[in-house]
């Protein structure tokens, strides 16, 4: 378990006092495995971050669909029309150039960065959840069917979801969006499918040895259907390697859609992303190359915090490891 | 007896393997009556669980029943005649998987497993599987079946209900479990109860609570069991009638009584000897020597003939069924062993014994130690 600081040493005693009567009681649940999460500081940082990212989006996402960027006009500056024309390409704060109405720094049309990537935020997050949502349905899905009843439908299935593999990414979503259309969605859809293979395999691995247990055993005993089975008592079962992958899934999608936003598949400008952002800043970098590190640093921290969160709580949802 | 609950007649249940067929289940015929406690008693592989499964058809790949009959009362849960080319198919009025599901398994027929601490799912409470269970099996609403599981749970002796409603599964020690498990089997008041070593896993103690617990919901309710066993002790304790299997046959049929007092077959006097018993003193057990052969390859004759005491050649050719070997009608004590000349007629008398040697070979370690002690 990552880095042990030394604070961390003097609590255990303090820990196993409480620990004798409730490790039988709560090993399970929600309650235990953030618990379990909170005593690992690093999986608390990478918590903070998609914490803080995540408020950032949510306040974005408001502001954007429900009051056309009223809050960003008043309270700050617009994030989506041209400024004055003397401010283009401004430096951050930092260097002599730089002032502090815009921290940043400005864009190519004068427009605030800071303010830009705090709107790409939710893209990015959106982004990232619902491509992931895409795959882990699609994939858990085709995996626990695949798994559950073995033989030619394990083959069939596992054979048609493993093909996703042997097309290259960039090729494959490309030419999706070509065929449905050059937006978002489709483009979430697209990294979503991608992700679908990887998914499918994790869980199917838990559910043979799962659907081997005896409670699957009982249950059909008492007569449950099969949908139910697998639903109530094979994906239960099986579903924390898969909550780990997805975490970090989100992150991976993130990074991706990103990199169509910079190729110019994904969010249409002005619409702030941080693929866009960063394409945007790909023609200024001899000029200002501030303006290009602020997009990168965004993807950068957002992508960690998602892996060590997912790190984090890989540790906190396996038995074996206590701390 | 009272009606016919349950009728097996002539079962067989094989598993297709790489290294060839076992015959796990052999022909295997029975009946339990309503309100009765029917054993079924054998060693570890004799295929006693496999009959269990058969009954409820849940046999696994690549295990399949082959033939037989089984009814429950007017249904027909299997069954199988000649087909049009050399398969048989299945019979009309055999009930569906989907007819088996929504009618019979766990409403009619419920089953409790031999390990109670892999039987409950370990992500949901206790009380949420039991309800959920009962929601789905008999039309009642959430609040209603929560207070039907909370009033099982006290039922079969669950100590604060209530509370204990909401722990998970590893919060409960295995009686408590096997205790949830038997509530679970009662949920739906079924009319037969298939316990596949209920016990097995629980420590004397608890083991003593569970049968009384049997005994006094068998009582109230009713309800009809097929205790699958290994432990004659339990058998006496609980059954009312008893099968006693070997290698996927049935070679004795008996009363309790009769079973224990007027044993009719080699095995069941091997079993018996095998085992500490409170009312005669013996200086030491006598275990079955040998070990039981493999279901894939069964020998020729009687199927016990290797390991048995009272084995003549004739054993080695002739594999008896199962026969009335008693002139008393009422006692039904059936025995599938030549000895019973009347009954057989196959020149058990006039057979020579199996020379001692082959017996020898398997005995010659337990001899041995004897000669120490």
């Amino acid at each position: 378990m990552g880095i042990q600081n030394p604070d961390e040493l003097n609590e255990p005693n303090e820990a196993t006092g409480g620990r004798a009567e409730t490790d039988v009681e709560a090993r399970v649940g929600l309650s235990y495995t953030f618990g379990q999460l909170k005593k690992d500081p690093t999986a608390w940082v990478g918590f903070v971050i998609i914490g803080t990212v995540s408020v950032v989006a949510v306040i974005a996402f408001v502001d954007q669909t429900f009051l056309h960027y009223w809050l960003a006009d008043h309270l700050w500056v617009d994030p989506v029309r041209d400024t004055s024309a003397p401010s283009l390409l401004k430096p951050p704060f930092v260097s002599n150039q730089g002032t502090w109405n815009h921290v940043l720094g400005t864009d190519t049309r004068g427009r605030d960065v800071l303010v830009r990537l705090f709107y790409g935020a939710r893209i990015a997050i959106e982004v990232g959840f619902l491509s992931t949502v895409v795959g882990l349905v699609g994939g858990t899905a085709a995996g626990a069917v695949a798994g559950f009843y073995g033989g030619w439908i394990d083959d069939v299935l596992m054979r048609a979801v493993e093909t996703l593999y042997a097309i290259p990414f960039l090729v494959l979503v490309i030419a999706f969006m070509t065929a449905f259309g050059r937006t978002l969605v489709f483009a979430m859809i697209g990294v979503g499918i991608i992700s679908i293979p990887t998914f499918a395999r994790l869980i199917r691995s838990r559910v043979v040895s799962v659907r081997e247990e005896g409670y699957i055993e009982a249950a059909r005993a008492a007569g449950v259907r099969d949908r139910n089975i697998i639903l109530r008592h094979v994906i239960p079962n099986s579903f924390a390697p898969v909550l780990v992958q997805a975490t970090l899934q989100i992150g991976i999608a993130i990074l991706l859609v990103a990199g169509l936003s910079f190729l110019g598949f994904g969010a249409q400008p002005p619409t702030p992303s941080w693929g866009q952002i960063l394409s945007n800043a790909r023609n200024a970098i001899l000029v200002n190359p501030w303006f290009s590190f602020w997009p990168g640093l965004a993807i950068l921290v957002t992508v960690m915090g998602f892996n060590i969160l997912g790190d984090g709580l890989r540790d906190a949802l396996d038995p074996r490891i206590q701390n | 007896m009272s009606d016919t609950l349950l009728e097996v007649t002539d079962l067989r249940t094989q598993f297709f393997t790489d290294e060839g067929v076992v015959r796990a289940v052999d022909g295997v015929s029975f009946d339990i009556g309503e309100g009765e406690i029917v054993g079924l008693v054998g060693e570890s592989g004799a295929g006693k669980s496999v009959v269990a499964q058969s009954i409820l058809r849940l046999v696994e790949e690549p295990g399949e029943i082959v033939g037989g009959e089984i009814r429950y009362r007017d249904e027909l849960l299997f069954g199988l005649e000649d087909g049009p080319g050399a398969d048989a198919t299945e019979r009309d009025g055999m009930l569906t998987e989907a007819e088996m599901r929504e009618g019979i398994r766990g409403t009619e027929i419920a089953i409790i497993f031999q390990d109670p601490m892999e039987s409950l799912n370990p992500v949901f409470t206790v009380g949420d599987q039991l309800r959920e269970f009962i929601e789905i099996n008999r039309d009642l609403g959430r609040k209603a079946a929560r207070e039907e599981a909370v009033h099982l749970l006290r039922e079969v002796g669950i100590p604060e209900p209530e509370s204990r409603y909401g722990d998970y599964p590893l919060q409960f020690s295995g009686g408590m479990r096997q205790r949830a498990l038997i509530a679970m089997a009662l949920a739906c008041e079924p009319s037969l109860v298939v316990a596949d070593e209920p016990t097995t896993a629980l420590d004397v103690t608890v083991e003593g609570q569970i049968l009384e617990l049997v005994d006094d919901l068998q009582e109230r309710y009713e309800t009809s069991f097929l205790w699958v066993t290994h432990d004659m002790g339990v058998v006496a304790e609980v059954c009312d009638r008893v099968n006693v299997m070997y290698l996927g046959e049935i070679v004795e049929r008996a009363s309790v009584d009769d079973l224990f007092y007027e044993t009719k077959h080699p095995y069941t006097r091997a079993l018996l000897d095998s085992i500490p018993r409170p009312d005669e003193t013996v200086k030491s057990l006598d275990p079955i020597s040998g070990v039981m052969p493999e279901a894939i390859d069964p020998p020729d004759g009687c199927r016990f003939h290797p390991r048995c005491p009272a084995a003549r050649e004739v054993c080695t050719s002739v594999n008896p069924d199962a026969r009335l070997v008693t002139a008393d009608e009422d006692a039904s004590h059936h025995a599938a062993c030549l000895e019973h000349e009347d009954a057989f007629g196959a020149g058990y008398e006039s057979s020579p014994s199996l020379d001692a040697e082959t017996a020898a070979g398997f005995n010659a370690g337990f001899d041995r130690r004897a000669d120490h002690d």
